[in-house]
């Protein structure tokens, strides 16, 4: 720093060093010009010069990496933006940037390899259907195990669990073309998902911060994956419209080769851009639910305007509450993402309102199938499939009304951002503990139908 | 005296709790209580106390509105303790004097060097 500069030119530098921190916001940054002021203030009326002042109050204000870092862990949806904590000392780690990139690239071409094995060797498409995430799974949670360093006992936390899930769904007598067969393979990937979340937590699971961190990732991992799709879609359709100028067919190669490297390849990939280059979508995913949440306001209304006013469903079965499931998980995502990247201490604005509007609305169309699909469960008893999708509509529902309680509450002044925030994440596990029914319960209680 | 940094974090909370109990002040009006409240021997990383601040804010302990400050007009973060925050204050001097009860014991029990009992005293 120049000996001569002025004051004003001195803080004004100081605060462009302190800007470049993200986890400090801009009105953070106010507070502390202002304290920072106060303290030159002070030392000048007690004597000392400008730059003595200013030297003596930059040092009172602490380590910056530290208190940048302080301010991360207590606003962590900001730190989201910068990646996981400043490492604490970037010599000490020592992991240089390509070894990151190999190990991602071999952990990629390893879920390929296992998927590939899987194709040539596992019998018949609902034996592959069932393990297809048990081949994949391992490869994205050695790479988390890698990048937080997971300790033995939370690897065997991990494998332990995996163990019994790999054990259950190739051993259990499934009836061919059963439906409790699909079920368990349908159910399996979230469980394994939400041992993925264990992992990327590094074990701290119990931290509704990390919780949110994970819910906040699994969306970032859904748009760069949609991304990679779109790309290397574009690629191997140019490639084969090429070959076929030549007379050569891509499609076999496609369906052999490409595809079972590529997907499990892009979901390894996706996760470790997640990891690294965050904010370059960072902006994107907060837009996008402000874009889709009015929008899915006016589907939802439409729905029930539809449902009201037709006069009874005509084919109400479980094709319908697959349907609605699917609309409430819609829902639920926005949700779980706006919360997730919304200032905690903001008060309640007009996008809360439409929140609470667009919770409402779900409900609303939720209420009106479930009454037709419970009368119609009465009338022809129950499959499988159909407490399958029961039970997560139930699930859904019970979310979606406290949700939409508590940011009543919120709008009303009546309860904090934070209490709302909790519920989700608290509520998480609970579609892990459903999964694990639906994996290890329904197929003995239903006879391996 | 250096007090122990782990010291200094545990006693931060109910530090700042207290001296809000009295009335609303901004961060620096805060630090600069608890250099008067320790005759100095307290000496707190200033940018550390923000994200505390910031903290209890969010658990409901305090509440934070921007005013302006008197003198220079600059715009000022002010904290004022909440009800909850009243809670948290008396369930802290709760723990704290049962900690500070043993200390004494231990203090009195214990065969110190000179020196350091009139350092504790």
């Amino acid at each position: 720093m120049e000996p001569h500069e002025g004051l004003e030119a001195q803080i004004a530098h100081w605060r462009g060093y302190v800007a470049r921190r993200r986890a400090i916001s801009p009105a953070d940054l106010d507070e502390l010009e202002d304290h920072l002021r106060e303290q030159i203030a002070e030392r000048r009326a007690g004597g000392l010069d400008e730059d003595e002042s200013f030297l003596v109050a930059i040092k009172r204000m602490g380590n910056l990496d530290a208190v940048s870092r302080e301010f991360a862990r207590e606003h962590s949806e900001r730190l989201w933006k910068q990646l996981v904590l400043l490492p604490e000392d970037p010599a000490a780690t020592g992991v240089p940037p390509w070894r990151e990139l190999a190990v991602v690239l071999s952990l990629a071409v390893g879920a390929g390899l296992a998927l590939k094995a899987g194709l040539s060797w596992l019998g018949g498409d609902e034996v592959l259907l069932r393990n297809t995430g048990l081949l994949v799974f391992p490869f994205l949670a050695a790479y988390f195990a890698w990048k937080r360093r997971l300790a033995v006992r939370l690897l065997l936390a991990l494998v332990v669990p995996f163990a019994a899930l790999a054990v259950v769904l190739n051993a259990y007598p499934f009836a061919p073309e059963g439906s409790t067969g699909l079920l368990a393979a349908l159910h399996a990937p979230v469980l394994l998902w939400l041992l993925a979340g264990v992992a990327y937590v590094g074990g701290r699971w119990r931290s509704d911060g990390r919780r949110m961190d994970f819910v906040r990732f699994t969306g970032e991992l859904a748009i760069y994956f949609t991304l990679l799709g779109l790309g290397g879609g574009v690629l191997i359709g140019l490639t084969a419209a090429v070959l076929q100028l030549v007379g050569l067919d891509l499609e076999p190669i496609m369906e052999a080769w490409i595809l079972p490297f590529a997907v499990p390849g892009a979901l390894v990939v996706a996760a470790w851009l997640v990891e690294a280059k965050q904010d370059v979508i960072e902006n994107i995913a907060p837009v996008l639910t402000r874009i889709f949440t009015p929008l899915t306001i006016a589907m939802l209304l439409a729905m029930l305007v539809v449902l009201t006013t037709a006069g009874g469903l005509i084919d109400v079965d479980r094709g319908l509450l697959i349907l609605m499931n699917a609309v409430l998980v819609l829902v639920l995502c926005l949700l779980l993402y706006a919360l997730s990247a919304r200032e905690p201490l903001a008060p309640a604005g007009i996008f809360d309102v439409l929140q609470l509007v667009l919770l409402v609305a779900a409900l609303a169309v939720d209420a009106v199938m479930l009454t037709a699909m419970l009368a119609r469960i009465a009338e022809f008893g129950s499959s499988p499939n159909k407490i399958a999708a029961l039970g997560l509509n139930l699930l859904l529902l019970v979310h979606l009304l406290r949700a939409a309680w508590l940011s009543a509450g919120f709008l009303r002044g009546r309860c904090r951002f934070a209490e709302l925030e909790r519920w989700q994440t608290r509520y998480l596990p609970v579609y892990g503990l459903w999964a694990a029914v639906v994996v290890f319960v329904f197929p003995p209680v239903f006879a391996f139908a | 005296m250096r007090i122990d940094k782990d010291l200094v974090a545990a006693s931060a909370t109910p530090l700042v709790l207290g001296i809000l109990a009295e009335g609303e002040l901004h961060g620096y009006a805060i630090i600069k209580k608890v250099g008067e409240l320790s005759g100095g021997d307290m000496q707190w990383t200033d940018g550390m106390l923000y994200p505390l601040l910031h903290r209890l804010e969010r658990l409901g302990h305090l509440e934070a509105s921007w005013g302006h400050s008197p003198e220079t007009g600059r715009r000022r973060k002010h904290y004022a303790i909440t009800p909850s925050g009243r809670e948290a204050l008396a369930e802290r001097q709760e723990q704290w004097s049962v900690v500070a009860k043993a200390l004494r014991q231990v203090w009195h029990n214990a065969q110190l060097p000179p020196a350091m009992e009139t350092g504790w005293a």
